[in-house]
């Protein structure tokens, strides 16, 4: 268990303040907050590598706050891999098992042990610079874990990457954590993220903790202004992926039966922007394979654009501009038709 | 990593003519000195074993402040690009003042120091080593003028060291020395050869500094200088090109060693 108590972190000109955390054992904890939060610094004064101003953190029952980071057993992870340049893939991997007192045939079996499982077996001989983001990751992944960390850090592991392959670390990521259990804190400034990976979240602004709970506690409970305004960026809806047959797949959420493409299926999460949207006063003839019909409970104001949030339920938040809204007549209390292709919502 | 991309215009040949010039007026004077000289001369300067001792003199010399350099320099170096601290830009800007004062006042500034007459050169003294008129002095005068070149170039090379690959190490086990050792220093390594060759270069073509602290033994540039002075142009020169050609031989060699293998 990681506790961390009453923290203060200085940073620049700015601080983290009393930052309060409890990670349980082989949890997967996020720590989520827009850019500039404070996030990386967060990771880095646990690991160690950050002065901390005051305040405690304990890792396993021991007080490590002023513990040189090399004795904390706690390995990080940063956004863009930092691989030593100088190494092979293999001695980047074996850096942390040479300095420990270990025998050849140990660390050589958990150098086969940890590039098995992140199926990097064949790149041992690369240098840094030749792999891709992906295989760098992967190292940078394999030389954490060599040294069987107590606590894992993940520094934005999925920003640094395109969007395509992204889907598929994230499912690496979980499925890597499900095998080891090793106690993870990733940070992110993706609330999807945080929802998709996070046994609980924290949610970090303006220098502090706004909130700390399950995904869809935080999603459903917003405590603050902040963390809702955070959370509401996108409709997130939990709920369930089912195969109706026919090639017809549906995301199931409150009732309401989405049409999906994906190949997921189980309880799963599901996304769209608001932008992708269209409302109509009546129903659209579209291509689009979703369309329903719903009443608009708020309207909110951003100037030459709007958002509605449309009731079907679940809760839809839409966007239109200010010109459309007008010309239509919209306003709370209002029935319209809100309509969207299958492939924008995002299934996670 | 960008793409070099050249096109033909004013600009451009401008800049080559002006380019060249300045080239020429390099090189021009090395090479005239050299093929003007007579090979046979040149030769017979190879057995006279004062100018021959000289040269070994000068080349040694410089190594040894080079060497201490090395040792006293790289740490502060180290320091100078991960620390920041009040004043950081003053000691930065006193470190380089070596390359701007005149040399022969930098030593008159070691005379005093060194000298017998202060309690440094007394506590030198008394452990048998003496900086007038001895190795020593030249050493000391060599690396005075010479250390802002190896301290700037580990700097720049520190610098470029990503702090956080020395923190991922820590986090694996590194202890602070052990960092320095398999990654900053490794890292670095190009930058501290470029600057320990610079300060070697700079101490062996040293003479000011060197002149007010030891004539004797007499170092290459001195010897040339006292030639020139005693007996003329004629028989300074070939002591000269032997110097140059020396240097010239040494150090494409160690730049061809250094930069081996990296990409342009």
């Amino acid at each position: 268990m990681i506790e961390i108590k009453k923290l203060y972190v200085k940073l620049g000109d700015f601080m983290l303040q009393d930052i309060n955390l409890t990670v349980a054992d082989g949890e997967y904890f996020i720590i989520v907050g827009p850019t500039g939060a404070g996030k990386t610094v967060l990771l880095e004064s646990i690991a160690g590598l950050y002065p901390v101003k005051s305040g405690e953190i304990w890792v396993k029952g021991r007080l490590v706050t002023r513990l040189d980071p090399e004795k904390r057993g706690i390995s990080i992870v940063y956004q863009d891999h930092v691989l030593f340049p100088h190494l092979s893939v293999k001695d980047n991997i074996t850096f942390g098992l040479r300095l420990r007192k270990q025998t050849r045939h140990e660390t050589e079996a958990t150098l086969d042990w940890v590039s098995g499982l992140l199926g990097i077996s064949q790149l041992l001989d690369r240098k840094p610079d030749t792999l891709s983001g992906g295989e760098q990751q992967k190292v940078a992944l394999a030389r954490a874990l060599s040294i069987k960390p107590q606590v894992l850090l993940l520094d934005e592991p999925l920003s640094a990457l395109d969007p395509e392959s992204r889907e598929g670390v994230q499912q690496e990521l979980h499925q890597l954590h499900n095998r080891l259990q090793v106690t993870t804190i990733h940070v992110t400034h993706d609330f999807e993220e945080a929802i998709a990976l996070g046994d609980h979240i924290a949610v970090l602004g303006e220098g502090q903790i706004k909130q700390v709970g399950t995904p869809e506690h935080i999603f459903r409970q917003p405590n603050s202004e902040f963390v809702a305004r955070f959370a509401m960026a996108r409709n997130i809806f939990f709920g369930e992926v089912v195969d109706k047959g026919n090639g017809n797949t549906v995301f199931s959420a409150e009732g309401t039966e989405l049409a999906v493409a994906t190949d997921l299926r189980g309880s799963r999460h599901a996304s769209i922007r608001p932008e992708d949207i269209l409302i109509s006063p009546e129903p659209l003839r579209s291509s689009a394979r979703n369309s329903f019909g719903g009443i608009i409970t708020r309207v909110t104001d951003k100037g030459s654009t709007l958002y509605l949030t449309v009731n079907l339920p679940p809760d839809f938040i839409c966007m239109v501009t200010r010109r459309s809204f007008e010309e239509m007549g919209l306003a709370e209390g209002k029935k319209v038709y809100i309509t969207f292709k299958a492939t924008a919502i995002h299934v996670f | 990593m960008s793409k070099k991309w050249f096109t033909t215009n004013r600009m451009t040949l401008t800049f080559i003519l002006l380019g060249l010039i300045i080239f020429l007026f390099i090189i021009v004077p090395l090479i005239k000195m050299i093929v003007a000289s007579d090979p046979k001369i040149l030769f017979n300067t190879l057995l006279d074993s004062e100018v021959i001792g000289s040269i070994w003199l000068t080349l040694y010399a410089a190594l040894i402040a080079t060497t201490v350099g090395f040792f006293l320099g790289v740490p502060l170096a180290y320091l100078l690009a991960r620390v920041n601290f009040p004043g950081k830009t003053l000691v930065e800007g006193l470190i380089d003042v070596p390359i701007v004062v005149p040399h022969t006042a930098a030593g008159i500034a070691l005379l005093f120091v060194f000298g017998r007459n202060f309690f440094i050169g007394k506590a030198f003294h008394s452990v048998g080593i003496d900086f007038v008129d001895s190795t020593a002095g030249i050493v000391i005068a060599m690396l005075f003028v010479s250390i802002p070149f190896l301290i700037d170039s580990a700097k720049e090379g520190f610098k470029k060291v990503d702090v956080r690959l020395e923190k991922v190490s820590r986090t694996l086990g590194a202890s602070p020395w052990q960092s320095f050792f398999k990654i900053s220093v490794p890292l670095a390594w190009r930058s501290i050869v470029a600057g320990n060759i610079m300060m070697w270069a700079r101490g062996i073509s040293e003479f000011g500094a060197v002149i007010i602290l030891a004539y004797h033994p007499m170092i290459a540039p001195i010897l040339i200088y006292e030639r020139f002075e005693t007996y003329g142009l004629d028989y300074a020169r070939p002591a000269a090109v032997l110097l140059i050609l020396v240097c010239l031989i040494v150090f494409i060699t160690l730049r061809t060693l250094v930069y081996r293998g990296e990409k342009a």
